[in-house]
């Protein structure tokens, strides 16, 4: 086995897609909507429950299924699992699934292995916002960490400001830039069917949302969504003779650079996605040029902005410009988060990006499907951009 | 010092009680390896950079820049009658950096990379926050 990992290029493909009932929907827990998610993965690849022998879990903020997933196997009955496990490192933790799961069906650990991710912190008349309010690091009133409450930097957003500011500071990017990303994909929206907002969104729509914490619009910030979305991980020799076309996993990778919090470490402007882009693409044997599809996470529009830089599809401090000509809308040349990602769609962390991945590259996309998908780049960060994964996927075996 | 304080007040714990003493003296202390010399933030009892745990504190110089700020709109406890408030990331001339916000200068002419000294704000009887003021010198 080389350093470039080439020898792993599609030798595994996802089988199965299934995504619950989604967004403002009440009344059920995120063990429900896992269920959901899973039996539709299950009958899209056209499998039985029994030939389930591999589950990976990727709770949200509501609790899932107990320690290592055992509660949702149980709910289940899922009783031929080789492979049992609870994972996190936040929105990166999807591709990061689906990579465990493609290493053991390659080398026969199982056969058919579930990804799956599932939440529910909606309430009716409550914010989207007070499930992950106080969700920052750190957040404990006492010691270091109890500076953070005293200046007032509570919740994911405050985080995410900073990181936005500093770029903006660094490089010139503007609200404009962030704008044109959110504009883009509510465009993408509009013709997918689930997507929680579908309505038009202007320039001027953008500028007119609050703020959450400036610099960001509440329209730089992914929606909130009930609901649970889970893929099936099969061998490629397997996948060829199953019910859906298979989306081929060409690449993998991950990036995890640490934060040391001090001078010459910046993070929040330099994230993890190069190491993990390097690794994807060499196994993949791709360069940049060649993506026809991309699929950026998307928590706040700052993040697809920093991500299209550290790939290299602009240099560093281009993402603004590169952005604003709309490249990533409809009919634009780089086609980004076709479905409406999770600023118009739904919010299943790492698992919109992926889901959207894989309905583009099966060509199952509708009235948004892109022509040319040979190669789909699906990304996923996590944390306050302290992790980073990659996903390649392909209709093509080669 | 405010009777009308009303945010939250941080306590120290085992690590960080130099720290917050050394603001009550009004001195900025940050933990320094002995070994490596490299300045950490926040406390800790193991370099990130030797692994060494033989530690030290030393008085920080104060003065930093402002690596990256943002303006908090939503409401939380404490801060909720005040208005949008600023919070920042103050990069210490030491390296390290600090969460904690500026003083004395108005909102709209914060900046990034604008330098920055500490000013030592007691907030209670026992508790100082080390908060930063524009450094003209």
């Amino acid at each position: 086995m080389d350093a470039t990992g080439r020898e792993l290029k599609a030798r595994a493909a996802i089988t199965g897609l299934g995504i619950s009932e989604m967004g403002r929907v009440y009344g059920h827990d995120a063990q429900h909507f896992a269920a959901e998610a899973i039996q539709r993965a299950v009958a899209d690849a056209g499998l039985r429950k029994e030939d389930i022998d591999g589950l990976l879990v990727n709770p949200g903020v509501s609790a899932l299924g107990g320690m290592g997933g055992v509660g949702l196997q149980n709910y289940l009955g899922l009783t031929n699992l080789r492979l049992l496990s609870s994972m996190n490192v936040g929105g990166a933790t999807a591709n990061v699934m689906v990579q465990y799961a493609a290493m053991s069906v390659i080398h026969g650990m199982a056969n058919h292995v579930v990804c799956v991710f599932a939440d529910a912190p909606l309430q009716p008349n409550k914010g989207g916002g007070a499930a992950y309010a106080g969700m920052g690091r750190p957040t404990r009133p006492s010691g270091m960490g109890g500076l953070y409450p005293a200046f007032g930097v509570m919740g994911i957003n405050a985080h995410y400001a900073i990181a936005a500011r500093r770029h903006m500071a660094m490089y010139g990017t503007t609200n404009d830039h962030f704008g044109a990303i959110a504009v883009a994909e509510r465009q993408w929206a509009a013709m997918n069917p689930i997507a929680e907002h579908r309505e038009p969104m202007t320039l001027e729509d953008y500028h007119a949302s609050r703020w959450v914490a400036e610099p960001l619009h509440l329209l730089d910030c992914c929606l909130v969504s009930n609901g649970g979305v889970a893929v099936i991980v099969s061998r490629a020799d397997a996948a060829k003779d199953m019910k859906q076309p298979p989306a081929y996993i060409w690449g993998m990778g991950q990036g995890h650079p640490g934060d040391m919090r001090r001078k010459g470490w910046d993070v929040e402007t330099q994230t993890g996605a190069p190491m993990s882009k390097e690794k994807a693409f060499a196994m993949a044997g791709i360069g940049i040029d060649d993506v026809d599809v991309l699929q950026a996470y998307d928590c706040y529009t700052y993040t697809v902005l920093v991500t299209l830089e550290d790939y290299g599809f602009c240099a560093k401090s281009e993402g603004g410009p590169f952005v604003a000509d709309g490249k990533l809308a409809p009919g634009g040349a780089l086609p980004t988060n076709t479905g409406g990602g999770q600023l118009s769609a739904y919010y299943m962390w790492g698992m919109t990006p992926l889901s959207e991945g894989i309905i583009q590259a099966r060509g199952q996309g509708g009235d948004r499907q892109v022509d040319k998908h040979d190669v789909v780049l699906v990304t996923g960060n996590g944390g306050i951009l302290d992790h980073h994964s990659t996903i390649v996927l392909s209709p093509h075996d080669a | 010092m405010s009777d009308t304080y009303t945010r939250p007040i941080p306590q120290a714990d085992e690590e960080s009680r130099e720290f917050y003493d050394g603001a009550r003296r009004h001195e900025l202390m940050l933990m320094r390896c002995k070994d490596c010399r490299a300045w950490r933030l926040p406390s800790r009892p193991r370099c990130p950079d030797c692994w060494s745990t033989d530690t030290a504190w030393e008085k920080a110089s104060g003065r930093g820049t402002l690596y990256s700020f943002g303006v908090m709109h939503q409401k939380f406890p404490g801060f909720s009658e005040d208005g949008p408030y600023h919070y920042a990331i103050v990069e210490l001339e030491e390296g390290p950096r600090i969460v904690s916000n500026v003083v004395g200068v108005p909102d709209d002419e914060i900046r990034v990379d604008m330098p920055l000294v500490a000013y030592f704000d007691d907030v209670s009887d026992d508790t100082t926050l080390v908060r930063f003021m524009s450094d003209k010198s």
